[in-house]
Parts: C-alpha cells; sequence; structure tokens
C-alpha cells in the first residue's frame, strides 16, 4: 500500500525494516487513527523512526511522498502573515533602509518574490545570494547583509498555526548531520566510555563469589574485569585566526569533555603544532610549555584529539619557519608526525563541512600525517571518531 | 478494542502523543519515550494509568541492574543459611524465588502498565536480555520449570534520556515517541493544569521571561518544563505580581526567584554579565 513511501525511507537512510512496515499496516488495520493524513503522519512516525535524529528526515520525505495530499483536507500552506513581518521592519529599520527598500520596487513587491521563493525552496539554505537561508546576501533569511533583508527566524515558529506539521520540521535540529549542543557532544563522546570495561578479569566479583558459593556448595571464586572508567584524553584546540567563527562549537566540545573523562588534558597551539603549546591564551607567550614535555609526560595509551581547521598555507606544515608568527626550528609536519608516531589512537576534528575539504592543500596534507583520521566536528563525525579512537 | 489514551485533567498530550500511545495499546507493542529531561517522560506512564484505570507497576533501572531481575531472582543465600538451620522451607525452591516487575505485571489479574523507566542507565545489554520477554510477554523459571505468561498483555511504557544508544532489534520491536519541548500555547494550558485560577497576566508575563531564559544564546542548561512549574509555585508563594516580572527596563534582567529555573553557576554568571551591560547600555 505505502510501498513507495517505504522504499523512499530507506534510500533517505532512515533505518526502517519489514517488521515495521508490516507493525504500521497491522495499526492502520486496526483503525486506531481516524482517517486523517495528520493522524497517519504521527501513527507512521511512530512506528517507523525510532531515533530522534532522524525526525526531520522523515518529515522531509512525508512531505515529499505525500505531497499534494494535504490539499483534500484544508488547504492550509506555509505563510507568514504579512503585518506582522511589515511591524517587525517598522521596528528595526531605519528611515534610510526603508528608503533603499522603495528603490527595489517597495514593500509589497519584496513580499511577493518572498511568497514566490518559499514555494519553490524547501530545503534549509546557507549563503548564496537567491534562496532562503542564513548569511547569505538574498533578501531573505537570517544574518544576512542585505539592508532590506527579511529576516525569517526563530519567533516564526510560534506563529506555526497554518503550517503543515511535518513541513514546520521542528525536529530539524536533532539531525546528526547538522549542529552540536553540548548534550549532544556528550551522547557522542560517551562512546569512549563503552570502551573502559576492558581487560583481564582480575578483581574479585564478591556477589558473584557469594551467589555461585551457595549454588555449588564450595569456594567458588569469580573474577571480573577491572571497571576503567578513567579514559585518558589529550586534546590540542587551534585558536584565533580562522579558527575564530568556530569558538562556539569548540567551547561546546570543550565544556562537554571536560564533564565526561576525568583524565584531560587540554593545550592551545595556533594554526599548526611546533615545539611550543599554551594552556592559558592570555599568556600565551611568557608561558609556552615545551611540546617535548608533553609527549615525554603522557604515557602513549593517551587518545589524542587535535581540534582545529587545518587551514593554512602549506609552508606552516612542510618547512621549518613556516610559522606565521615565530621561527620555527622544525617543519610542523615533523611535531605532527612525532605525535601520531608516540600516540597510537590520535585524530583530528575539523569544525568546516566535509564537503569542503578537498579545497585545502594543507587540510590534505595534515590530513595525510594522520592516515585519513580526520572527521568533521558534527555528531556523525565525532561517533565516527570516537570509534576509531576506541579501537 | 479501541481504547484511547486522550490526556487526563493533569496531563496535556499533544495529538501525536495520543496517536502513539493508542498505537501501543491496541497492537500491545512496547512505546519508547524520549525526550529532553523535564518534558514529563515519567509523568506519561502515571497518567496513562490513571486515565485507563489500569494499575502501575514501575521498575526503575539502574547502573546495576540485570535484565534477569525483572524477571525473578533466586535467593541462594538464604535458603543455604535456612539449610544450616534446619528451616522446613529449605525443601521447596519456590520459596526462595523472588518475583521480578515483569513477573508482577505478568501474572497481575488485570491489565497494567509497565513503566521500564531510564532503560539507558543499564548495561547497552540489557535490552537486548529483554527481547524475547517483552515480544511474547513469557518467560521461563529455570529452577521449578514453569513458564509465566502473561494472559493480559501489560502496556509497556519504557522512558531514555539517550544516554545510551539503544539496539536496532530492541527499537524495531517498539512505537517510538519524541516529546519535544512544548511550544508557548501547549505550556500555558500546562500551566493552567496545574495552577488552575492563576492569573492570566503572570502566566503570560512569567512565560515571556521563561522563552526569554531559554533563548539566551550560550545556556549551558536551559529550563525545561518542570522547572518552570517550581519557578511559578514560588512566584504564587511569595506573591509577586506581573509587574515586577515585567521591570525589565529597571536593569533587572535576572528575573526574581531565578534560583529556580537557572541551575548553573556559569549561567547565573552570564545573566549578571547582560544585565550589567543592558545598564550601561542605557546610562
Amino acid at each position: 500500500m505505502f510501498v513507495s513511501f517505504f522504499h523512499e525511507l530507506k534510500q533517505a537512510n532512515i533505518p526502517v525494516s519489514l517488521r515495521e512496515y508490516l507493525s504500521l499496516l497491522e495499526a492502520l488495520d486496526n483503525d486506531i487513527i481516524d482517517r486523517k493524513v495528520n493522524d497517519f503522519y504521527y501513527l507512521s512516525r511512530a512506528a517507523l523512526v525510532k531515533d530522534e535524529k532522524n525526525l526531520d528526515k522523515f518529515d522531509r520525505v512525508f512531505g515529499h511522498v505525500f505531497k499534494g495530499l494535504e490539499n483534500l483536507e484544508e488547504g492550509e500552506i506555509a505563510q507568514i502573515p504579512e503585518e506582522w513581518l511589515r511591524s517587525l521592519t517598522e521596528k528595526y529599520m531605519t528611515e534610510e533602509e526603508k528608503k533603499q527598500i522603495e528603490a527595489l520596487g517597495g514593500w509589497e513587491k519584496i513580499m511577493e518574490e518572498l511568497k514566490k521563493r518559499l514555494e519553490e525552496q524547501k530545503e534549509r539554505h546557507e549563503g548564496g545570494s537567491k534562496w532562503i537561508g542564513t548569511g547569505g546576501t538574498s533578501p531573505f533569511g537570517a544574518d544576512g547583509y542585505n539592508p532590506e533583508g527579511v529576516r525569517i527566524g526563530q519567533k516564526e515558529s510560534r506563529h506555526k498555526k497554518a503550517v503543515k506539521v511535518w513541513d514546520k520540521r521542528e525536529f530539524k535540529n536533532l539531525d546528526d548531520s547538522v549542529e552540536l549542543g553540548t548534550r549532544n557532544i556528550k551522547v557522542a563522546l560517551r562512546r569512549l566510555r563503552k570502551f573502559a570495561r576492558d581487560g583481564n578479569p582480575e578483581i574479585l566479583d564478591l556477589d558473584d563469589t557469594i551467589k555461585s558459593t551457595a549454588n555449588s556448595g564450595y569456594l567458588d571464586i569469580k573474577l571480573i574485569a577491572e571497571r576503567r572508567n578513567n579514559v585518558k584524553v589529550l586534546v590540542f584546540f587551534d585558536i584565533g585566526g580562522s579558527m575564530d567563527p568556530h569558538i562556539r562549537l569548540c567551547e561546546e566540545l570543550f565544556s562537554a569533555a571536560r564533564t565526561e573523562f576525568k583524565n584531560l588534558e587540554y593545550f592551545y597551539f595556533h594554526n599548526c603544532l611546533y615545539e611550543g603549546v599554551w594552556r592559558d591564551n592570555s599568556r600565551r607567550f611568557s608561558e609556552k610549555i615545551d611540546t617535548w614535555d608533553i609527549l615525554h609526560k603522557y604515557a602513549s595509551d593517551y587518545k589524542v584529539i587535535f581540534v582545529g581547521d587545518a587551514a593554512m598555507s602549506p609552508y606552516e606544515i612542510t618547512y621549518a619557519g613556516g610559522s606565521v608568527e615565530h621561527w620555527n626550528e622544525e617543519a610542523g609536519g615533523i611535531w605532527l608526525q612525532r605525535v601520531t608516531d608516540i600516540y597510537e589512537n590520535a585524530i583530528w576534528l575539523n569544525p568546516t563541512g566535509e564537503r569542503y575539504w578537498e579545497h585545502t592543500p594543507s587540510l590534505q596534507i595534515i590530513k595525510q600525517i594522520f592516515s585519513d583520521r580526520m572527521f568533521p566536528l558534527t555528531i556523525d563525525g565525532l561517533d565516527r571518531a570516537m570509534r576509531e579512537l576506541g579501537r | 478494542m479501541s481504547l484511547k489514551f486522550t490526556g487526563t485533567e493533569n496531563y496535556i498530550a499533544t495529538e501525536d502523543l495520543r496517536v502513539a500511545v493508542s498505537a501501543a495499546l491496541t497492537l500491545e507493542r512496547p512505546l519508547l519515550i524520549k525526550g529532553e529531561p523535564g518534558t514529563g517522560k515519567t509523568v506519561l506512564a502515571e497518567e496513562v494509568s490513571k486515565a485507563l484505570n489500569m494499575p502501575l507497576i514501575t521498575w526503575h533501572v539502574k547502573s546495576t541492574t540485570k535484565a534477569q531481575q525483572g524477571l525473578y531472582e533466586y535467593d541462594a543465600i538464604t535458603r543455604l543459611r535456612d539449610s544450616q538451620l534446619g528451616d522446613e522451607r529449605v525443601k521447596d525452591i519456590k520459596n526462595y524465588i523472588n518475583k521480578g516487575k515483569l513477573w508482577e505485571a505478568f501474572s497481575h489479574e488485570d491489565r497494567v502498565v509497565l513503566l521500564i523507566d531510564e532503560v539507558d542507565k543499564a548495561d547497552i545489554e540489557f535490552p537486548n536480555d529483554l527481547l524475547q520477554e517483552l515480544d511474547r510477554m513469557e518467560f521461563f523459571v529455570y529452577e521449578t520449570g514453569e513458564t509465566i505468561k502473561a494472559d493480559k498483555r501489560p502496556l509497556v511504557i519504557i522512558t531514555s534520556n539517550n544516554e545510551k544508544e539503544l539496539p536496532d532489534a530492541f527499537l524495531r520491536r517498539c512505537f517510538f515517541h519524541y516529546i519535544s519541548f512544548p511550544d508557548a500555547d501547549t505550556m500555558k494550558e500546562i500551566v493552567n493544569v496545574h495552577f488552575p485560577g492563576i492569573k492570566d497576566r503572570l502566566v503570560k508575563e512569567a512565560l515571556n521571561t521563561f522563552y526569554e531564559v531559554r533563548d539566551v544564546p550560550g545556556l549551558k542548561k536551559k529550563p525545561s518544563t518542570s522547572e518552570l512549574l517550581d519557578w511559578l509555585k514560588l512566584l504564587l508563594n511569595e506573591d509577586i505580581d506581573p509587574e515586577t516580572l515585567r521591570e525589565k527596563d529597571n536593569g533587572k534582567l535576572i528575573p526574581p526567584l531565578h534560583g529556580a529555573l537557572i541551575k548553573n553557576e556559569q549561567d547565573v554568571h552570564l545573566f549578571e554579565r547582560l544585565a550589567f551591560l543592558a545598564r550601561r547600555e542605557r546610562n
């Protein structure tokens, strides 16, 4: 009945199985819901999606497959009340900006254009100069540079009565390829914790010993592996310059890591690792720590995480004296190589999106040094990174 | 059978939650509930049991909980001691089998609601160990050789805080509902249910402040529904009027009695800094 729907879900990488599909059909058969599209949406969501990170994907597929179906019901479409937008402009725009709008053909025309584009565009968008999204120069969207821009932001969601539930896509930020929150990071970092109960059984399991002694009638000693909850982690943060836009993300990662790992040591560096790192960014020149000291101090069972965008001039990695802020006797690449030689578990987390990576030569060099163990700083990337570290 | 859950006078259930509960009820499958802390996951089970007049059996899961404990436990130590004291009871092994929550739920004369609370706290193998038992609603007691089978399959509600991923095989057998954070309208209904007769203006101002606090960028822990309710209780207790809440322009960016809303030292600092900036701007 809904086979194509099922297949599209599969194609969108939502883990659905035949069993779940059958239970959806069974539920429909049992008349749990009235024959309304909304109810069907809720039911199929409860039956087919089992993880909140897939809810957004599900909404997209549902909207796509059942496009047009909603017209059978009430025919409501996404609308932003015009008066509301207008009042917003009056509040936030200066006289000058209002004049600029007039120059563009006036408010009416912009609104008309907005409606048209809203129709055409269904995907989330960033950058660029036409589509509605964030950080662009189109007149519509958030955080843009266009003075006559129409901000479509959070507040909108409180006026969502007229929008179809699945097109609202309220689960957007739970999709694991998008953004991170501390809570999400913690969950991802906990992957490391799982491996903590490895090792030989060597301590006495009192409960089990008593139980099996009572069971068998003679002293039956049971051993258990030591609980090693203390994963040791060494984190190096790239700080300043091109990393500034990613500060918030790094802060979140840092605060999550701090609470997750008992043994966490962190250091800062700039662009590439050289002979010195520092702990306190305001005293970075007076209180430098010799990198050799660190490599000697922390044993090879530490797990090493580098956080940086790895975007720099290739000379900063490959040549002595290539550093932008001091004379370095040895090339940065040599230092990175030393780290990966000593620490078996070393990875690089990169806050820039994976699809931009191939355009940065310095990034490719570092990726090579880390034998491809570079991961994007998204939930999914972090997940893969922790899996790699846990090996 | 058309059992339907429609929310209770104490609990506001959104449309999607109602559908999910009804589906789990009718198809007799477990219902897995996830959501931000403080959105009422555990309360849901209590309210479902109240609304449908079904007894509630709660099994709180801890990090040390084993699946077997939910079925039954064989108390070998007591039996060993009894045997040395020559107690008569020792002859029958049944005397030393302690029933677990699942057994209790299966053998109950009415259909019950079984809440398995915070399933993610336990070992990762825990959900897998319960697969068969929850699927067939029966298990075998090795010590006595009997099979415990549920005549009336209980409604199983499982909550998770997402600390661990649950195994796929387990997920496939459940219905799933994610309780998202309530929007302003739902929140108002929730408040009205908990504080009947509360002044509308106070609610409005309090909710405004609450959502403002939630929208402050960089908060380490955002306040949740349960914190809002606590805060309102305090506001009512202290008899604070709506005007005080609105006194933003006096540089009072920190809401009164903020201790109920903001639970993190760094967040309080953040607020103080913002308040300071606001004051400076005005001068």
